[in-house]
């Protein structure tokens, strides 16, 4: 118990005890069957949340209002760019991917640009660029059908013991982003900035700057998550997004993440990821409707959100 | 503050007439744009500028209105309801099928389900949850449900309500007398009772409001349900126009609502919201959306885009004023 008391005071740790009711609630289904497959297959569609999830977490960190809500479009424009650029020839993977990683930063950076110049707030902001860009996706990538070169695909669906290696490098990642928010300059700028962005431009942070590579990291996170979809998917196309609006709020959310700022949990992620898709598999697996498994996801999350409680204001 | 103020009252008389001229501009913005945008109209197709026209250029602009208004009601209290589209669509969905076939459960399934809005609306105050989060967890919610109703697209509007939304006055096209009947009424509502002043000043100043006495929790719950109420209507109309339904009908009304506020000169915080402004907001949009563009011959690829650009053109002029008014 003494040993579990701190494990408990973590908040991250009920979107990982969440994510295991529900797998053990599917594997009773299942009578055992498939149990392995299932945290495989979870592991892998989680991946894609977890990349968008964390740009999204240090953009909310900034503090109220801040939010990307241009990520589907960027995701869906970025998996086109790549597409197209590979044009199915494994020679080109690295180019290709530098090509989606160069569209999610101008994208991200096109958005901090809006919200400085205009000085709206980034909901605003962010909404009007992903209309814009959701065209230009539509424009460019009309009857797109360039699969992903082979080594691309195979590398996007590699599995090592069971273990997909797109989850392990992204695992990685994740710790990297860990430190970068907790002990590098730039993530306690970030933390700053979301508890009091007065006090953290009084105390020299350069408030400025650090909003814009946030905005950036979370759009180049979104351009790489693009490639990675059309990768897993053998395919880009217009909506291959569209789930991820709802899906990055909602990890950094029941991860922990304050939505008010200045408090971001990156293992909570990872646990929220696994929760949602493991969520999903269950609903599929007790083979309820698409109403019903839309109505139910729908309400869990709510539930989730409400037995988490929100935060009290800081000010 | 007191610096300001002093500021303020040192300014000459020449410069205190730019800033009323500032401020002024900057009301008239709203309309500005929907003249811009008509004005384009006119330029590119003069006969479009007729009753026939107008009528239907303007077609689907009273759901959105309705919506935009629905949205306002929320920003006014701070908040952002990401779940309006969805739940147009599954009014919609019940408008297409219980409120013509059963229309006493179709009414009630309707009424509960602005119970449910202002359930949310005392979800929100009293466990201090981020509203954004729990409607994007409502608009799955509002989707399944739409779903489950109408599986398949649909349905039937009632006779009634197509005989409503078909009615054409004479002169002016039905469009435009709704709209200003809408924002009109929402006006005085929200901007002339001493209400609507409390519901504003929730946003404005909450903390304030709750020591004056009056119940933070009361004015959200009446917010959100007003937002169901205008919702609700929105569905409605959207069908008595449609005919049929569809689940995901309204699905592109949460961002163009939201876009509808914030044009008509809306804020996203401090309780600072125009009726008036909304629905002038809710036309431009519809207008400029696929009217003007297909006037100017660009493809219906870039509709969505052309939202998106004059949403960043309106608020670049807005920040053109607010620089000068300063």
């Amino acid at each position: 118990m003494a040993v579990l008391k701190p494990l408990l005071a973590k908040p991250w740790i009920w979107s990982f005890l969440g994510a295991l009711l529900v797998w053990l609630a599917t594997i009773v289904f299942t009578g055992g069957y498939g149990a392995g497959g299932m945290v495989t297959a979870a592991l892998s569609l989680a991946v894609f949340t977890v990349i968008v999830g964390v740009g999204q977490m240090f953009v909310i960190t900034l503090g109220p209002g801040n939010v990307d809500l241009s990520l589907p479009a960027n995701i869906g424009l970025a998996s086109a760019v790549a597409m197209k650029v590979m044009d199915g020839n494994d020679s080109m993977i690295a180019v290709g991917l530098l090509a989606a990683l160069a569209t999610g930063v101008a994208i991200g950076a096109a958005n901090y640009l809006l919200i400085w110049a205009l000085r709206i707030p980034p909901i605003i902001a962010t909404l009007s660029a992903s209309f814009i860009i959701q065209s230009i996706d539509i424009s460019y990538g009309r009857g797109l059908q360039i699969k992903p070169p082979p080594g691309f695909a195979d590398f996007a669906n590699w599995q090592v013991l069971g273990i997909p290696v797109l989850a392990i490098l992204t695992v990685l990642f994740t710790i990297g982003a860990a430190i970068a928010l907790q002990r590098m300059i730039y993530g306690r700028s970030v933390l700053a900035i979301g508890q009091n962005i007065r006090a953290a431009w009084l105390a020299g942070v350069n408030v400025g700057r650090i909003r814009f590579l946030t905005y950036t990291l979370s759009g180049a996170l979104g351009g790489i998550d693009g490639a990675l979809l059309a990768g897993y998917f053998r395919g880009a196309n217009v909506d291959i997004g569209n789930e991820y609006l709802l899906a990055s709020i909602a990890v950094v959310v029941i991860g922990g993440t304050s939505v008010a700022g200045g408090k971001a949990n990156v293992p909570g992620v990872w646990g929220a990821a696994l929760f949602l898709v493991l969520l999903l598999t269950m609903l599929n697996t007790f083979g309820v409707s698409a109403g019903v498994r839309l109505l139910l996801t729908g309400l869990i999350i709510v539930g989730v959100i409400t037995a988490a409680g929100g935060q009290k204001a800081l000010r | 503050m007191t610096a300001a103020s002093l500021d303020t009252t040192a300014k000459t008389s020449a410069e205190r007439g730019a800033l009323a001229r500032a401020r002024l501009l900057r009301g008239l913005l709203p309309a500005l744009s929907l003249a811009l945008v008509l004005l384009a109209i006119a330029w590119l197709n003069p006969r479009a500028i007729s009753y026939f026209g107008f009528s239907l250029m303007l077609n689907l602009a009273i759901p959105i209105a309705l919506a935009t208004i629905a949205q306002m009601f929320v920003i006014a209290g701070n908040e952002l309801d990401l779940s309006i589209g969805t739940f147009v669509g599954f009014v919609g969905c019940v408008t297409a099928t219980w409120l013509k076939d059963a229309p006493l459960v179709g009414v009630v399934i309707l009424l509960g389900s602005i119970g449910v809005y202002a359930l949310l609306g005392a979800l929100i105050h009293l466990r201090n949850l981020p509203s954004i989060v729990v409607t994007l967890g409502m608009s799955f919610v509002w989707q399944g449900l739409a779903i489950l109703v109408l599986p398949k697209p649909g349905g039937k509007a009632p006779d009634w309500l197509l005989a409503f939304m078909a009615f054409k006055p004479p002169f002016v096209p039905f469009p435009i007398i709704a709209a200003l009947l809408i924002g009109l009424i929402v006006h005085f509502g929200l901007m002339r009772t001493s209400y609507g002043v409390i519901l504003r000043g929730s946003g404005g100043n909450p903390a304030a409001l709750g020591r004056a006495g009056w119940s933070l929790l009361k004015t959200k719950i009446v917010l959100f349900a007003l937002a169901g109420l205008f919702g609700v209507l929105s569905g409605m109309a959207l069908i008595g126009i449609t005919t049929s339904a569809d689940a995901n009908i309204g699905n592109g009304y949460t961002l163009l609502a939201i876009a509808g506020v914030i044009l008509g000169g809306g804020e996203f915080v401090g309780g600072r919201v125009s009726p008036i402004g909304a629905v002038i907001g809710a036309l431009t949009l519809a207008l400029a959306a696929s009217p003007l563009l297909t006037f100017m011959h660009i493809p219906p690829d870039w509709q969505v885009a052309a939202n998106g650009a004059i949403l960043i053109i309106v608020l670049a002029a807005r920040v053109l004023i607010s620089r000068r008014e300063r």
